[in-house]
């Protein structure tokens, strides 16, 4: 099977078993099982009426901001783990809201790439809006909101609040100025992925800078040979999230997508769990 | 980062994230994950 066909399969299923309540849409309702005590290791809204399983930055922020923790330990056990174990190869392969940045960038414009100053901004992002506000910002109950999701995250406005504000009259007479906010930032994400490969990756998700950092250890990885590298530069150049797999195997954008593998004539690069991220040197001639 | 280093890395980082889940478990932390998640979530939507 084709490597493309075989990446875009997996990632359809992940978005089949974090989605699999569709008709719950028909109805403006949420699935209200025991699943949804787990995390999606990707991002994806759990105010989608069609969702299984919570969303980790949701969930991280609302224990984080709730009156009886200020840290979870639960969550962030969760992220720890998925990032140790797969690294950015969740946003390549598992996440939900990449598979539809990536179907969304299909539609036939010119296509741009980022200056690297934007790649910082989801740090900003994640230690602003999903530490920070949450706990610090708090009500007379002693309760912090959801930053990062009342304020910027798009998967939740196009998930859930767009299908339940369709499906629900009582819920479309309290549309206000937030509401008026998310849809600014939906659009302008949408027009970003239609422009930049997996824009809201690379700028805004704070789901993206927490495995970005954890692909310096993550089991799954990539190797690059030195042996066998003539550093003829396919890989870089076909890396949609601008990496340079030889100078940086372990870099913080790279999403495990293993196209570079796919380029290399040499077939020096290896994407998986064997690899070990570490570029072996190239043997003196 | 050699690759011994990196071993220990992904040994500790997998050891303190099982700690973390089962104590962050053991508190109570899942019902409050729970709660979240099977109620609307007003800011997630825009409306809250």
């Amino acid at each position: 099977m084709k490597h493309a066909l075989k990446r875009k399969l997996i990632q359809i299923v992940a978005f089949g078993y974090s989605n699999p309540y569709l008709m719950n849409f028909k109805g403006g309702k949420l699935y209200q099982g025991k699943w949804k005590q787990f995390c999606n290791p990707g991002l994806n809204c759990y105010s989608c009426p069609a969702a299984s399983l919570a969303c980790p930055i949701g969930a991280l922020q609302s224990v984080n901001g709730s009156k009886n923790f200020t840290v979870s330990f639960y969550v962030t056990g969760l992220l720890l783990a998925f990032g140790v174990l797969f690294g950015r190869a969740v946003c390549g392969w598992l996440c939900p809201f990449g598979l539809v940045q990536e179907l969304i960038h299909r539609i036939p414009t010119p296509k741009f790439k980022l200056k690297k100053v934007f790649l910082y901004v989801k740090y900003v992002v994640l230690v602003v809006f999903a530490f920070v506000l949450p706990i610090a910002v708090t009500d007379y109950m002693g309760m912090g909101k959801p930053a990062f999701c009342q304020y910027i995250c798009p998967a939740g406005t196009l998930e859930g609040g767009v299908p339940l504000l369709l499906a629900n009259g009582a819920l479309r007479q309290t549309v206000g100025s937030l509401f008026t906010l998310k849809m600014a930032i939906l659009i302008v994400t949408v027009i970003g992925c239609v422009l930049v490969y997996r824009f809201f990756c690379k700028t805004l998700c704070p789901l993206g800078a927490i495995y970005g950092l954890l692909n310096k250890i993550s089991i799954y990885g990539l190797k690059v040979d030195g042996h066998k590298c003539i550093g003829c530069g396919k890989c870089r150049q076909i890396c949609r999230m601008e990496v340079d797999p030889v100078k940086s195997p372990d870099s913080a954008e790279c999403i495990r997508c293993g196209e570079c593998a796919k380029a290399c004539p040499e077939g020096a690069i290896c994407v998986g769990f064997a690899a070990t991220g570490q570029k072996s040197e190239r043997q003196p001639s | 980062m050699d690759s011994r280093a990196k071993r220990v890395a992904r040994i500790a980082g997998l050891f303190t994230a099982c700690g973390f889940v089962l104590y962050g478990a053991l508190r109570g932390e899942v019902s409050v994950v729970l709660n979240k998640a099977v109620n609307l979530c007003f800011e997630c939507i825009g409306l809250g």
